[in-house]
């Protein structure tokens, strides 16, 4: 875990002040909203349908217990006792006065916790694979990457109004989790030809309104090259990007309405001119910050009270099939914790759950904490022998589910209950999915899923890459779900192609039963996923299932 | 020929604690939809529209919503205003855990 220097509490210290001073002249009249708004907003506090919400970021989806801690006490005192967080790694309080936010940001400035740059057209909270150094796929954890890049970007002179806001996601798997192709620029740390990493950089992915695939603009980047290479993509969409339309402002349309080949050729040349001024920054940089993310000493320990408990408890031996993933050290588990308990809203946490997994991280995982650009909390390094204890602890404050990469595991954005820019809402939706699919008993049945579900179409909820994705609408002043099917958010990225007219509210989760029942109909096997059968067969009788009035008219 | 006007009510957020408001005939901000000035002139609408705007040191946001007459007072037509006059479907937070029958001012 990465502790502020003093540069950087500095930092934080007098933003925090600053934006004190700001509110109190909000408060007294002396500033308009006007004028407040894009201060506000500079420090992650919007408005939005019922009250304010401060966004703040959580670098690279790392915390440590102190942190954790903060948070819920922010909650709790603050808010009403729970907190959000959201596809981007952030969290998110939905409830917090005007008057409190300025002691909410010094109490993130306690633990080294800051809401700068969750908004405008700035490089954002920077995100990484939640299993970052504990993953057995792993290259290199690529949180040291991350960081380097938080700090180079955070209050970056250049980068402060750029035509649109800018998202760098980083993996170091072949096996992407984070998503790195839907973002403006991903980061990939691989081995070159002489066994050093590097990184294959890739631009102009994105969702929203035009989803696009990051395409490669670098296949090697050499490590010591990074802050020079990525200031250039930067200057050179500060320069080229469009700034006449918000809809074609973000790198995306820069990237297609240039071309490739001329978009890279100006990256270069920016690149000859950074390389001479950035020399031996990047590697500098990494070698202050790479001590910090050492990995801890893993002590290998015998397996046989796991296996013995997985025997003995059926409860216990489903969560560890679908909670657990593979770790790169013998005898130890990554722990995926499901926020998705069924019907709960995807991605709360109480203050309780947050200090239990506070607890639990000290007691079971080296102090460390992760959060999924998924929802869910991440306990990264687990010695197996402890499994069983951490899930009877788990239950007690209802974190147990055993649901991860299921049905119900639904990515849902706030929607229409919170956010101002929603046209309908998702988080409704998610629940009832969840609650139907579990009362069907059809959840193991069916599977490896992911559902993702937008309130708009932002698609902070990437529909776009679920393999069912469900986009809420406004239809003549109804709410309407748009399904779109075979969506992929891995390496293999690939954005859903739409099943056809929408789903009214109370239509979209018997929608969703005749899209799976169709499913379970279909595969080759028990083994064969949704979206392995989707690909197999086509969207044809997916659709079918979906329209079955059409499709038996056009049988006819 | 010009569409008709459809009825309106002005609607905000409470400066301070984000909460949605409405503007009252007696220019009052009430916490209640049903206590909204129910507007069914366009030209009566830009003034009070006007008029909301300015109070700055109160409200932020000030907008005009559609809106029809019930029987205990204004209701919203579109969801988001009902949502916005009732709070979120996840939690009992926002009006509805005020309860219907508290009444107060920004
Ligand atoms: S997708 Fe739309 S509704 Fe959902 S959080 Fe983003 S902007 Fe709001």
């Amino acid at each position: 875990m990465y502790d502020y220097s003093d540069f950087d509490t500095a930092f934080v210290r007098n933003r925090a002040a600053e934006f004190r001073a700001q509110v109190a002249r909000r408060l007294d009249g002396s500033l308009s909203e006007d004028e407040f708004r894009p201060l506000r907003l500079m420090n992650g506090l919007y408005l939005q349908l019922h009250a304010y919400m401060l966004r703040i970021a959580i670098p690279y989806g790392t915390l440590d217990p102190t942190k954790l801690r903060q948070l819920a006490m922010i909650a709790e005192r603050w808010d009403k006792g729970y907190g959000h967080f959201t596809t981007r790694q952030n969290i998110q309080f939905n409830w917090p006065k005007l008057s409190d936010v300025p002691d909410m940001i010094d109490a993130l400035a306690d633990v080294g916790m800051h809401a700068v740059q969750t908004s405008g057209n700035t490089i954002r909270n920077v995100t990484a694979d939640h299993f970052a150094g504990a993953a057995a796929d792993e290259v290199e954890d690529p949180r040291p990457t991350a960081e380097l890049i938080r700090q180079w970007s955070t209050d970056h002179p250049e980068f402060q109004f750029l035509p649109r806001k800018f998202k760098i996601g980083v993996t170091g798997s072949a096996h992407d989790r984070a998503v790195t192709r839907s973002h403006d620029i991903g980061l990939r740390i691989l081995r070159g030809g002489d066994r050093q990493t590097g990184y294959e950089v890739t631009v102009g992915g994105g969702l929203g309104r035009t989803p696009m695939v990051g395409q490669v603009i670098r296949p090697f980047l050499a490590k010591d090259d990074l802050l020079a290479y990525l200031e250039a993509i930067l200057a050179t969409y500060n320069r080229m990007g469009r700034r006449d339309n918000k809809y074609k402002a973000r790198v995306k349309i820069t990237v297609f309405e240039n071309g490739m080949e001329a978009f890279r050729d100006a990256v270069e040349a920016e690149f000859d001119h950074f390389r001479r001024e950035y020399s031996g920054a990047t590697r500098r940089g990494l070698a202050r910050i790479e001590p910090f993310f050492a990995p801890p000493t893993f002590r290998d320990a015998p397996e046989d009270s796991y296996l013995a408990a997985r025997k003995a408890d059926p409860v216990f031996r489903a969560w560890s099939d679908t909670n657990l993933a593979a770790h790169r050290a013998p005898g130890h588990a990554i722990v995926t914790v499901s926020l998705k308990a069924h019907g709960q809203t995807p991605g709360d946490a109480t203050a309780a759950q947050m200090r239990l997994l506070a607890d639990l991280a000290e007691t079971y995982s080296h102090g460390e904490l992760r959060i999924s650009h998924e929802q869910n909390v991440v306990l990264p390094h687990v010695r197996k022998a402890d499994l069983s204890a951490l899930h009877a602890a788990l239950k007690t404050e209802g974190l147990a589910t055993a649901n991860i990469g299921l049905v119900s595991d639904i990515i849902a954005c706030p929607g229409m209950d919170y956010c101002a820019l929603a046209t309908a809402r998702s988080i409704p939706v998610a629940q009832e999915i969840a609650t139907h699919f579990r009362d069907l008993g059809l959840e193991a049945e069916i599977g490896a899923l992911k559902i993702k579900i937008s309130g708009c179409i932002n698609a902070c909820g990437h529909h776009h890459v679920g393999h069912i994705g469900i986009l809420g609408l406004d239809r003549a002043g109804v709410e309407n779900y748009q399904i779109t099917l075979g969506g992929d958010h891995t390496e293999t990225m690939t954005v859903g192609e739409r099943a056809g007219p929408g789903f009214a509210y109370d239509e979209i989760v018997p929608a969703i039963e005749r899209l799976l029942r169709a499913y379970l109909g279909l595969r080759s096997g028990r083994e064969e996923s949704f979206l392995d059968a989707y690909r197999r067969l086509g969207a044809g009788p997916f659709k079918a299932a979906l329209y079955p009035a059409e499709a038996a008219r056009d049988a006819a | 020929m010009s569409r008709r006007f459809t009825p309106k009510i002005v609607t905000a957020n409470a400066l301070v604690e984000g909460d949605v408001v409405y503007l009252t005939a007696d220019d009052r901000w009430s916490r209640h939809h049903a206590e909204a000035e129910l507007i069914e002139d366009e030209a009566h609408g830009q003034i009070r529209l006007i008029h909301a705007e300015a109070q700055q040191a109160l409200v932020v946001g000030a907008c005009l919503a559609e809106a029809r007459p019930g029987p205990n007072g204004p209701e919203p037509v579109h969801f988001r205003d009902a949502f916005r006059a009732r709070g979120p479907s996840n939690y009992p937070h926002g009006k509805q855990a005020a309860g219907i029958r508290e009444t107060g001012n920004v």
